[in-house]
């Protein structure tokens, strides 16, 4: 079943268009993984899907419903969350309160999606006091999904996890985003690191100059002479 | 009042448009070609005139010397008056500007705030700098005697308007040089991967000096208008504020605006001065206020609506730094 | 000088209560707001309408309270007027900031805006009230107490300190654990997160205004109080808020209370050698100091 679509969506900042009429599909269970070259438009994909740029063309639909154009806060509440690239926690709030920002639009009580949170991440529990600015590269990425996790999204919608990341991290990275994955999320990401991307990608999409290339089973995408020898440095 | 009498008047209108329009102009080379925000305009208004009287006048001698102290005097022509408040008010730009320019936009503006009140109390409370807050008297002008005193002000205007053009005319050159093009760079964020950081300090010294100077000259142009000064002139009110409001109505990066604004501002101020004539004798005293009030809300609707001023910023073919 | 000390420290708090409310403006909707200074003299001038005018009208008597210089219907205009201010400044917020921030405006043009906000208050209290100094009971100074070390104070300044410092701890407490607080905090650390999170900037902004804006009445009856109500008063303040501010690291509260206290003594402390009319430009001497110094402030460093 497809749960999140994007179909001919062109957009950019006030000048320059970024995408033109790029489409992807998500369907429930899925880990999509968005890959390319430096200024491919992957990130500007992200925030177009978030509200943060607001499409010329074409169309966002979540579960049937069109939700181009709606701002942040009602595309919060209707089941995405996202996590930027940089600048993704509160640095002068502790763990706990950066968590409990990401539940700000929920009215109930979210003491039990905490916990489930922090069984994810329990470095976070046991810190939880702390300020985010404190901590690593590598916690502070699991803060920042920590956060988006808070409102019990149905997707998650991820800005390279794995940048300026150590490699043993970024394999402790993915492995949270496949646990992420395995309790019903579906995940779109957005990586750099493209060979890993495609390893967990259930479906992939590659995009260059702002348009759709190439796009199949990421398993696929990684067996694939041209890509190999374009993205992923073999 | 008799057609002679208006005629008067209105020389007396535009001579004092006219000194505003120097203010204009040097904020324009800050604001307006630069992005550096000034508030403390009347700060170098202050110092201008100052400077300008002290070089000019004589120091007080006999029975002067009881009633005004003065710390020096030289009995120098204008011309040098026009000078010297240049160079002063050049040399407190300079001074305000290794502190703060540096820093995000804002810090100018406070530090600009805070040298105009410093000068004021200074000039105020230090009778023995510029007799304190009777101020100074008498202060010459340049080419008396040619003309009756009663018609001297056409002279003045003259010189003013000259003065004027001649400023007009050299920003004009500066800002069509390279060096004008690397300014408006700077204040749109357009910078050069060659720029460094101490280049674009540089730069926005050489303009806050720049316009300061003007400024200086605005301030001496002033003082030899009135031919007498004290420290309560030189508010923010009268000395900052309405010298935004003129630019920003005359439209700010550009000085045919610079100057129609403060034309045009000052002949609404002037014109509200007779529409406060109408108000109840009990609101009299506090028509000033009303008056403010009155440019104030234009202000803030320029802001809002018509941001680029009456003129706009002049288009000019070459935008970005070549080289 | 103890007592010059003590003094420092009445003026220092009121400072505080203004640079607060700066401090969390230009944290928040970033932007130095140069009206701040004309809110502090909005809420004195709000507090004397209610104390002279309204509750007159009303006919409440304005009976001696303890051994303050104030009457029973300061009590009932202190709060009127820190509500009233608060909606001044959202109300300004509305109608010219939004407006600004709509079109994506740059800082210096919010600033300028908040400059031209600055004199249409000041020009409305003049032409309501007149340039002359008032004072909510004219003619009326209680004894002051007498402290060790020769240190002379009326109670009036006692009950100043305690009021702006209840104040700071209750804006603490609200900050640190309420929810709208904890967002508050969140935006001024980063508003494009903040709304990523699904909060809503706008109900944040206006918030901050509120707080704002109370905080500085607040400071500014404090003020009328301790010496007299000016049209210029507020004005008179804005340096020594923003030397506060910078001092104690922008966006910082604790570090604007802190840098309050220091330029309120050394104002007070600075009348030893100098004459009182320089206080402004002593808040503005140690302004440059810092900004040559450590233009960050005590606190600044290590958030990028």
């Amino acid at each position: 079943m497809i749960v999140l679509k994007v179909e001919n969506v062109t957009v950019g900042y006030t000048a320059v268009d970024i995408l033109h009429g790029v489409s992807m599909e998500a369907k429930s269970g899925e880990i999509v993984s968005i890959i390319g070259p430096n200024g491919a438009g992957k990130s500007t994909l992200l925030k177009a899907i978030f509200g943060l740029l607001k499409p010329h063309q074409g169309k966002i639909i979540l579960n049937d419903e069109d939700i181009t154009g709606l701002k942040p806060d009602r595309i919060a509440r209707k089941g995405i969350s996202y996590v930027p690239q940089v600048d993704n926690v509160f640095p002068s709030l502790t763990i706990q309160e950066n968590l409990e920002m990401g539940a700000f639009i929920r009215t109930d009580d979210f003491s039990q999606r905490l916990e489930e949170v922090y069984d994810l991440f329990p470095v976070m529990r046991e810190r939880k006091k702390d300020k985010a600015g404190q901590l690593s590269g590598g916690q502070r990425q699991m803060v920042a999904m920590g956060r988006a996790l808070m409102l019990d999204p149905q997707v998650l919608l991820l800005d390279e996890p794995s940048a300026g990341l150590a490699p043993l991290l970024v394999a402790d990275i993915f492995e949270k985003v496949k646990e992420i994955n395995a309790t019903g999320v579906v995940i779109v990401i957005v990586e750099q690191n493209a060979r890993e991307a495609l390893k967990m990608a259930h479906h992939a999409y590659v995009l260059a100059m702002g348009r759709n290339v190439m796009d199949d089973k990421g398993e696929v995408l990684l067996a694939d002479e041209e890509i190999g020898r374009l993205y992923l440095g073999g | 009042m008799e057609l002679g009498g208006f005629i008067a008047y209105l020389v007396s209108l535009a001579i004092m448009a006219s000194i505003y329009a120097v203010f204009c102009l040097g904020l324009n080379i800050q604001w307006g070609y630069t992005g550096l925000f000034n508030i403390g305009i009347a700060g170098f208004f202050c110092v201008g005139a100052y400077t300008s009287a002290m070089l000019t006048t004589p120091k007080p001698t006999g029975i002067y010397a009881q009633y005004v102290n003065q710390i020096f005097g030289l009995n120098l022509p204008f011309v040098v008056g026009l000078l010297g408040a240049a160079a002063v008010c050049g040399i407190i730009g300079f001074l305000i500007g290794i502190p703060t320019l540096k820093l995000r936009e804002d810090y100018l503006a406070i530090a600009t705030l805070g040298i105009a009140e410093t000068f004021r109390l200074i000039f105020n409370n230090e009778h023995w700098l510029a007799n304190g807050p009777r101020g100074l008297m008498g202060l010459p002008q340049p080419l008396q005697g040619i003309v009756s005193a009663k018609h001297y002000n056409y002279i003045y205007l003259i010189v003013v308007v000259i003065i004027m053009l001649f400023i007009y005319l050299l920003i004009e050159r500066a800002i069509r040089s390279p060096w004008g093009r690397v300014l408006r760079a700077i204040r749109e964020d357009e910078i050069s991967a060659s720029m460094s950081g101490k280049d674009i300090f540089h730069f926005k010294m050489q303009s806050l000096i720049f316009g300061s100077m003007v400024m200086g000259v605005g301030g001496a142009l002033y003082a030899h208008y009135t031919k007498s000064i004290s420290p309560d002139v030189f508010t923010p009110l009268y000395g900052t504020f309405i010298i935004w409001v003129m630019l920003m109505a005359g439209g700010s990066g550009n000085n045919k605006g610079a100057i129609l604004g403060a034309y045009v501002i000052w002949g609404i101020w002037i014109g509200t001065s007779f529409m406060t004539d109408l108000l109840p004798y009990t609101l009299k005293a506090r028509a000033p206020y009303i008056r403010f009030l009155l440019i104030g809300i234009l202000l803030e609707i320029i802001l809002i609506y018509r941001p680029q001023g009456m003129l706009g910023e002049e288009k000019r073919v070459s935008k970005l730094l070549e080289e | 000088m103890p007592e010059l000390i003590t003094y420092g420290i009445v003026l220092g708090s009121i400072i505080a209560l203004g640079a607060i409310g700066l401090t969390l403006v230009y944290g928040i909707i970033r932007f130095a707001n140069f009206a701040h200074g004309d809110l502090m003299s909005a809420g004195a001038y709000v507090a004397l309408f209610v104390v002279t005018d309204f509750l007159a009208w009303v006919g409440i008597p304005d009976t001696n309270f303890g051994p303050f210089s104030f009457g029973w219907r300061m009590l009932i205009a202190f709060p009127i007027s820190m509500v009233a201010v608060a909606c001044v400044a959202i109300i300004f917020d509305r109608i010219l900031y939004r407006k600004l921030r709509s079109k994506g405006s740059g800082a210096v043009i919010f600033a300028m805006s908040s400059l031209g906000a600055a004199f249409i208050l000041r020009m409305v209290i003049l032409i309501v009230w007149g340039a002359d100094s008032l004072f909510y009971r004219p003619g009326m100074l209680r004894p002051a107490m007498d402290l060790p070390l020769g240190i002379k104070i009326r109670p009036d300044q006692v009950l100043i300190v305690i009021i702006a410092f209840s104040l700071i701890i209750f804006l603490h407490l609200f900050l640190q654990s309420t929810k709208m607080g904890k967002a508050m905090r969140a935006t001024a650390d980063n508003m494009q997160l903040a709304l990523v999170s699904g909060i809503d900037t706008e109900r944040i902004i206006i918030w901050t205004w509120g707080i704002g804006g109370a905080l500085a009445a607040a400071g500014g009856i404090l003020y009328g109080i301790d010496v007299q109500l000016q049209p210029s008063m507020g004005w008179n303040f804005l340096i020594p808020l923003f030397a506060a501010a910078i001092l104690g690291t922008i966006g910082n509260i604790y570090g604007a209370l802190l840098g309050g206290l220091i330029i309120g003594v050394a104002q007070q402390v600075s009348t030893a050698f100098l004459m009182p009319t320089y206080k402004p430009a002593v808040a503005f001497i140690i302004m440059i100091i810092i900004l040559l110094v450590r233009p960050r402030g005590i606190f600044g460093g290590k958030s990028a």
